[in-house]
Parts: structure tokens; C-alpha cells; sequence
């Protein structure tokens, strides 16, 4: 009889175990973004512009040059930070400058930022710039619908015209 | 003599623990009482994990397109187990992180971070950082949205770290689909990972002699039974194809493994770092943050080291080394103590041939030997306590430091001596107990499974039991000797333990039936 009622006891114990293993495996549930939102990732991996115009060395420059170093351009690595500026309605929701990657600083710049936002039609502008002056010569504007649970990624190919707008659902207007 | 104020001994945090684990006792035994094989079946679910990982793997398809159709076609075509074999690859892995943690909780509880145990103790905190990387990435393989969400979160997260600045999560946004180069290194790290933690794994161990690595069989097949019932009760449904354009709305979390992505959404990338790193450092900081009280080292003492390696197989810390003799003495080897590493329970003192109560000499010396309380000053104990005994019939009773407090048992009949570990005690003093006038020996050490030392309260029983040198010897009887297992707060198991004793010793005027003549020592010394 002591017997049965602790392996009785030891069942019980082992199904709590399992029990509790059950539950936490799966729940609660978590709501990665509040009810009604969407989300707006802006993420861009772009080395920006030389920051220091290349230079003709003198000869006398090029005379203090081991033989194998004598390049006749000195063009300094350095980039430029790429800034971008994200609106939306009107309102500023992300102004970023990202510095270049490296010692040298003459890497990519890259940027990420993640913008929950309300569901419904935006009016999106994201500007870039990339060179020393700071110049936003990149624009992209368009009005959007972001359905809840969407997302909508800003990213920059300048090989595929510049600023994209990936997984965007269909435009109200064409994208200017 | 070392004042026992500041001997080590249990603090309030393992006394309350031990008040938990003793319910647990009523069910399982003290013997098979699971928190005392936390550690052991941490391993078991780590070798079912990797079974059933294999299982899965063999039918998975390794590109991000097919991961979860190749999954899904397993649960439909091999059921029951191929869905079987994934939720109990989920869930044994869920087990682990509950069976180390609670391992961690209860060291803490006992103070089993410092001096001779630092080194098990952070290697542990590797292998609990190795678990959480694994499981995690275990996560991403599926490639459904409960993977895309995890891999997201945890990119976002190193991202927050300057080197990468927000490079790897373009792996996971910046296209319609992860490259398949990208979720190849993600099953490497799924497989990379778990070896690093086997490699922490045999790590952690390796300051323990002998490591217990496999629970007892009763234990793990009732875990494995309970694993398998809940896998066949709830089986692990894949959620949708990941969709890198959609965010769920609910994610189904695994909140032992995937805790750190609703924290982040809390405290934000950094402060989840900080976070991570305050908890790991306060941990890894243990050790050197609190001070633990500590017995002082072993000595050997080689005029009396014969060099048989008796305290090196018994020493459970692996403090003993056996060494080349470095005196003129006629034995190839002599025992060495690393200081660094002995727990100074005297565990080795009792496992001594030379730790005998019968050898002639006012000093009595053993090979090997605490500075507190040494093997001569037991003896002297013993023969002054003993000696003072009044009345019939007169008990000896042996304790532990970690055990009840035989102190309490103390009267005119009944004679204590408290030890380090029980298992100091050489199984001549028991002998010895009786021929200086004791009618029974109580010998109280700590519960089943529950040494202070890992092997103490075993090695003891084997002794007694003449299965393990030094042995008690036959003649003595056995129904003058009592051995019980008795934890701290369990003072009343014990004053039974002894009234039942001392119920079944002979009575006043009958002839014992073994009467063992007196010590020649004790015949020398009271003429």
C-alpha cells in the first residue's frame, strides 16, 4: 500500500513536471507588435561617397615614395556617412547617420531601425544622402497601405534605382 | 583545534531547500529524490535531445525553402515519429533548461560556487550560455514564422552590438527569402553549438571523481516515460511558412529558450545586453563576491603513508594524486593533497589503513589527515566521551556537520562526536567505540544522495557493509552498529532512530552475546 501511494505520488509529480514543461513550451502567447500596428524596418547596407577629392602628388612626393608605392594619385579612403531621414505623414519618425564601417573609416555605412507604426494608408518619404556635403539627393515618396501584422522594408540599391520599398502592398499613387 | 564557529555548514537558503527536497523524499525516496540528480539528468536529456535530433535530421531538408516541408512531410508520413520525435526533441531540451537551472538554484542554495568548486561553477555558467545559444538557434530550423520572429529578434539583438551595427539582420529583411548559404551556417550552428556545450559539459566535471553523469535508471526512464507522454499528448505544430513581409500577430513561445526576445522588447537591444551580462557577471562574480566558510586542507603525513591509494580513489574531488615517493621509505608511491582542491571533508582520513584507534602511542598519526579535527584528537574524543558514559545502555553516537545535529542527542548514555563528513570516521573507530564500553555505535550521516561531499554518506555504508576498505571488521556485531541517514532538521528522525536503537541493545544484566574485549591501549592506559 506505501508502495502504491508513492508511486502514486511520483506519477503526479512527473505529470506537474511534464505539465509545467507543456504549458511554458508554448504559452503565454507573445505579440510582437501592439494590436492595429504594422511595421516599418528601414535597413541599408550602402558605402557612401569618397569624403576628400583624390590629389596629384608633386614629384617631389612621389621622390620620398618607395619605388612600388608611387602612385601618381593620393585618393584618401575616408567616406562619408550616409544619413537618411524617414517620414511619414509629414512627421519625422527616423533621422539616422551611420557612420562608415572600419578603422579607416572607409567601409559601408550601415543602418537599421525598426518603426512600428499604425495600420492604414502613410504617406512615406525617405531621403538619403551620402556624400560630405550632406546633400539629400535621393528621394523616394509614396502613399502606402500597411494592413496590420505587415511589414514594410526601406532599403537602398543604388543598382536598382535607389531607394526601395520592399514587400509594399499595393500603392495608392505611383511612387514619385 | 579550529573553532567550529567558523567551520563551514549549512546556511539558511540549503536548509530551506533541504525542507523541499525532503517532501520529495516521501516520494521518490531518498535514493532516487530527483533534485539530487540534477546534474545527471541535465545529461540524460541532453543524450535524448541528441538522439532525437539525429532522428530529425536525417529526414530534414537542409535548404530554406524545403526546412519546413521537409518537417511537416515528417509529420505526416512517419507519424507517429517523426511528430513524436520532434516534440520530444523540443521538449527534452525544455527539460534541460529546467533541470540545469534548478541545478544552478540549488548549488547557489548550498553555496557550491567557491574555492574547490569555482572551477565546476563556471564552467557551468559556460555550459548554461551553450544551452541557451543552442536551443535558441534549434528555433530557427523549422523556418517557419515562429523561427523567422526568433532569428529576427536575435539578429536585431547582435545588432545592437557596434561591430555589426545592423548587418546581420539584413540577412532576415533585406530580400524575399533567406539565402540558402545564410541557413546552412544556421544548421551548422544548430550542430556547432551542442558539441561546445559537450565539450563545457565533460569541463564541468572534471573536478569531480567519480562524475555522475547518468541518473539512476529508475529516474531515467520515469523522466523519459513523462517526456514521451507529453510529446504523444501535445505534439509540436509548425507554424506557417516564414513570410519576411509579415510580422505574427501571436507567437506560441517557448519561454524557456526564447525568453530574451520579449525581454528585448522591453529593455530594448542594450539593455537586454546589459541584462544578460549583469545576470552572467553577478554569477561568474559568486565565487569571489561572498565568502564561504572552508575546512582546512588534508596533509599527508608520509611516515605513515604506505602509498595505497585508498584516499585517492575515495577523495570525491580529485584533490589526492598519487605520486612517486619523494622519502627513503620502501613504497613506490606516496599520496600528494592539491590544497586548492580538497574540500577538507577527511573523507581520505577515514579511507587510511593507518587511521586506526588500535595502534599503540600516545599521538595517534595517519597517513593522511585534517589539522582539525585530526585522527588523534577523535580518538581522544572518543575515549573521554565514551569513558564518561553512565547507566545502560551506553551509546556512541557519530555524526555529520551536514547532517541532524547529533549534539542534541548528547545525555548521560549517550555519548556524540560530530565530524566534517561522516564519512571521516574509519570504520575501526566504530570498533573501537564498543571495546572502550559503548553497548551500540550510532553512525548518523547525511540523507541518501544528499553528502555534502558528493560520495560521503555511500562510501561510509559501503564501508560498514565490509564491501569497501577499510571494512568494519567482522567480528564486530552488527546488531551493536546502526547506521542512519538523517539530513539537518530531521533532529527528530534522529532521536528515534536512536530511542529504537537503544530499545534493541541489550538490557541492563543480560549477558551481551558479543562483548568485545577493551582496547589493549585503553587496557594499558587504566591498568
Amino acid at each position: 500500500m506505501k508502495r502504491a501511494l508513492r508511486l502514486g505520488a511520483q506519477a503526479v509529480l512527473y505529470a506537474a513536471f511534464a505539465a509545467a514543461l507543456g504549458y511554458f513550451s508554448t504559452s503565454p502567447a507573445f505579440e510582437p507588435l501592439p494590436a492595429g500596428h504594422a511595421l516599418i524596418r528601414l535597413s541599408l547596407n550602402h558605402a557612401g561617397q569618397r569624403k576628400f577629392e583624390c590629389r596629384t602628388r608633386t614629384a617631389a612626393e612621389l621622390a620620398k615614395l618607395a619605388p612600388n608605392m608611387r602612385a601618381p594619385e593620393d585618393c584618401p579612403r575616408e567616406r562619408a556617412p550616409v544619413r537618411v531621414k524617414v517620414e511619414l505623414d509629414g512627421s519625422s519618425v527616423a533621422d539616422i547617420v551611420a557612420p562608415p564601417a572600419g578603422l579607416s573609416r572607409d567601409g559601408a555605412s550601415v543602418a537599421y531601425r525598426r518603426l512600428p507604426v499604425p495600420a492604414g494608408t502613410h504617406r512615406l518619404r525617405v531621403s538619403l544622402a551620402d556624400d560630405a556635403a550632406g546633400t539629400f539627393d535621393r528621394v523616394r515618396e509614396a502613399t502606402l497601405r500597411l494592413d496590420p501584422g505587415r511589414v514594410l522594408v526601406i532599403d537602398f540599391e543604388p543598382g536598382q534605382g535607389g531607394i526601395l520599398l520592399r514587400h509594399a502592398p499595393p500603392a495608392e499613387g505611383p511612387p514619385k | 583545534m579550529i573553532a567550529a564557529a567558523s567551520l563551514p555548514g549549512p546556511g539558511r537558503a540549503a536548509l530551506a531547500l533541504a525542507r523541499v527536497e525532503s517532501l520529495f523524499d516521501r516520494a521518490f525516496g531518498e535514493r532516487l529524490n530527483p533534485w539530487r540528480h540534477l546534474g545527471a539528468l541535465g545529461f540524460h536529456c541532453f543524450w535524448i535531445c541528441c538522439a532525437t535530433g539525429i532522428w530529425i535530421y536525417a529526414g530534414f531538408d537542409t535548404s530554406a525553402v524545403g526546412a519546413r516541408e521537409s518537417l511537416a512531410a515528417m509529420d505526416r508520413n512517419e507519424w507517429p515519429l517523426g511528430a513524436f520525435a520532434r516534440a520530444l526533441h523540443r521538449y527534452s531540451a525544455d527539460a534541460l533548461v529546467a533541470v540545469t537551472a534548478l541545478h544552478l538554484a540549488r548549488e547557489a542554495a548550498r553555496r557550491h560556487y567557491a574555492a574547490f568548486r569555482r572551477f565546476a561553477w563556471l564552467t557551468g555558467l559556460v555550459v548554461l550560455a551553450a544551452l541557451l545559444a543552442s536551443g535558441i538557434g534549434g528555433y530557427w530550423l523549422p523556418w517557419d514564422q515562429l523561427a523567422q520572429w526568433s532569428l529576427t529578434a536575435t539578429m536585431e539583438w547582435f545588432d545592437a552590438l557596434p561591430v555589426f551595427a545592423g548587418a546581420l539582420v539584413r540577412n532576415v529583411v533585406a530580400a524575399d527569402q533567406v539565402s540558402d548559404r545564410f541557413f546552412s551556417l544556421l544548421i551548422f550552428l544548430h550542430i556547432g553549438l551542442p558539441l561546445a556545450m559537450l565539450a563545457a559539459m565533460w569541463a564541468h566535471v572534471q573536478r569531480v571523481s567519480p562524475a555522475r553523469t547518468s541518473p539512476p535508471p529508475a529516474l531515467a526512464w520515469g523522466l523519459a516515460a513523462a517526456l514521451a507522454a507529453l510529446s504523444v499528448a501535445k505534439p509540436i505544430a509548425l507554424m506557417p511558412a516564414a513570410d519576411l513581409g509579415l510580422v505574427p500577430a501571436r507567437i506560441p513561445v517557448d519561454w524557456f529558450f526564447l525568453f530574451p526576445h520579449p525581454l528585448m522588447a522591453r529593455l530594448g537591444p542594450e539593455g537586454l545586453w546589459i541584462a544578460a551580462a549583469a545576470a552572467f557577471a553577478a554569477l561568474a562574480a559568486l565565487p569571489w563576491a561572498t565568502r564561504v566558510p572552508r575546512a582546512p586542507a588534508a596533509r599527508v603525513n608520509l611516515d605513515n603513508c604506505n602509498g595505497c591509494a585508498r584516499c585517492f580513489a575515495d577523495c570525491p574531488y580529485g584533490a589526492v594524486v598519487m605520486v612517486a615517493r619523494s622519502d627513503r621509505r620502501p613504497h613506490a608511491r606516496q599520496a600528494r593533497v592539491d590544497p586548492a582542491l580538497c574540500a577538507g571533508c577527511g573523507i581520505c582520513t577515514g579511507a587510511c589503513p593507518s587511521s586506526t584507534p588500535f595502534r599503540s602511542g600516545e599521538a595517534l598519526a595517519t597517513g593522511i589527515d585534517l589539522p582539525s579535527p585530526s585522527i588523534g584528537e577523535l580518538r581522544e574524543r572518543l575515549e573521554a566521551r565514551a569513558g564518561a558514559l553512565e547507566g545502560a545502555p551506553r551509546v556512541v553516537a557519530f555524526g555529520c556537520r551536514w547532517g541532524a545535529a547529533v549534539a542534541a542527542l548528547a545525555d548521560r548514555g549517550t555519548a556524540t562526536i560530530e565530524l566534517p563528513c561522516a564519512a571521516m570516521l574509519p570504520p575501526s573507530f566504530v570498533e573501537y567505540a564498543l571495546r572502550a564500553g559503548a553497548d551500540g555505535v550510532l553512525v548518523a550521516t547525511c540523507r541518501e544522495g544528499d553528502c555534502e561531499f558528493r560520495t560521503g554518506e555511500a562510501l561510509l555504508a559501503e564501508r560498514l557493509a565490509a564491501r569497501r576498505v577499510p571494512v568494519l571488521r567482522p567480528t564486530v556485531p552488527r546488531e551493536r552498529v546502526r547506521l542512519v541517514h538523517v539530513g539537518r532538521g530531521d533532529e527528530d528522525a534522529l532521536r528515534a532512530a536512536l530511542d529504537s536503537f537503544r530499545a534493541g541493545l541489550p538490557r541492563p544484566g543480560t549477558p551481551p552475546a558479543h562483548r568485545l574485549p577493551p582496547p589493549k591501549r585503553q587496557e594499558k592506559r587504566h591498568g
